[in-house]
């Protein structure tokens, strides 16, 4: 298993290595959403390259309605 | 036709998706306003929440250009944050930049603003700067390279109207970007008095939102909107403290 802090809250995953990964093991389309790993934020064309670790930090963002 | 950093739009009438009762009704009255700029906000995704309930399963980018804004950001750190990450969605390089300074009024905090402002539009971000309806603070914005400035009409959410006629025109006449009137509008006499002023555009979200008809608002903000710019571009007649008759007093019987 891996821990993760996600989007503020402690998550235990079974072990990824990508960003892309972990998406999809949360149940997330990766193409809807934004992800900021240890304050950096990834670009859409690396989530499927950019490796997640036990103990980082992730943010996981999308749009909501607002004015 | 708007133009915002060479950019089109071909309705002065921008709307937010924010606390409508339903999405189906948002869609429906943001369709009655003809608006093509509408706004979103940058949030976390609620991981508990089996559902994806983002916003823009309802709205298409297609057929809307989407507007992030900062809303909610309290520094100029936060706010280039969530405008960086608004970015990575990939829609335009567009940002309504809010740095608020106080919770209760929600006024901006214009030191935040300007430093939030100069540091995105060095990496390439189009601003859009909300702020009060302070001309010198306007004046820094455009200087520190926003392509539009928002001033308000009142505060965000107040629905109080026009407070300052004369300082929102006195903005529009000194500087040369876009001057779009964001927030304070409550109902269709507000934006047809914004739009008199001779400013640009108008944003507006919960005069719409929480009208008891949004469809119906949204009909008549589109009308008003278009109204005031008509009356702006014809030209009122001058004001005058003495009646002058329409009808000619030559011809009277004796």
């Amino acid at each position: 298993m891996m821990q993760l802090t996600i989007n503020g809250e402690p998550r235990t995953l079974d072990p990824v290595d990508t960003v892309d990964a972990m998406l999809r093991q949360l149940g997330l389309d990766p193409r809807g959403v934004v992800v900021e790993l240890n304050r950096a934020i990834i670009r859409r064309a690396d989530i499927a390259a950019s490796r997640v670790q036990d103990g980082d930090t992730v943010e996981i963002v999308h749009f909501v309605g607002g004015g | 036709m708007l133009e915002i950093a060479s950019q089109s739009f071909r309705s002065r009438l921008m709307v937010g998706t924010g606390k409508y009762r339903t999405n189906d009704e948002m869609i429906h009255a943001i369709d009655a306003s003809g608006a093509e700029v509408v706004t979103v906000a940058v949030r976390r995704v609620n991981l508990d929440r089996g559902d994806e309930e983002g916003i823009l399963h309802h709205l298409s980018s297609e057929k809307f250009f989407l507007l992030s804004n900062t809303a909610g950001c309290f520094s100029a750190d936060e706010a280039v944050r969530y405008a960086r990450l608004a970015r990575e969605a990939g829609f335009n390089d567009f940002v309504k930049l809010e740095v608020i300074g106080d919770r209760e009024t929600l006024l901006p905090d214009t030191a935040g603003l300007l430093e939030a402002t100069a540091i995105l539009a060095r990496e390439g971000f189009k601003v859009l700067a909300y702020t009060n309806d302070d001309l010198v603070t306007a004046l820094r914005l455009q200087d520190a390279g926003a392509v539009a400035v928002m001033p308000l009409a009142s505060p965000i959410g107040s629905g109080l109207g026009l407070l300052n006629p004369y300082f929102i025109r006195t903005i529009k006449s000194r500087l040369t970007v876009p001057i779009i009137v964001d927030a304070g509008v409550g109902t269709a006499s507000d934006a047809c008095l914004v739009m008199e002023q001779g400013v640009d555009g108008i944003l507006m979200n919960t005069a719409l939102a929480e009208a008891k008809n949004p469809v119906g608002m949204a009909t008549a903000m589109r009308l008003a909107v278009d109204a005031g710019r008509g009356a702006y571009l014809a030209g009122r007649m001058p004001r005058r403290e003495v009646a002058v008759p329409s009808t000619p007093s030559e011809g009277m019987l004796s």
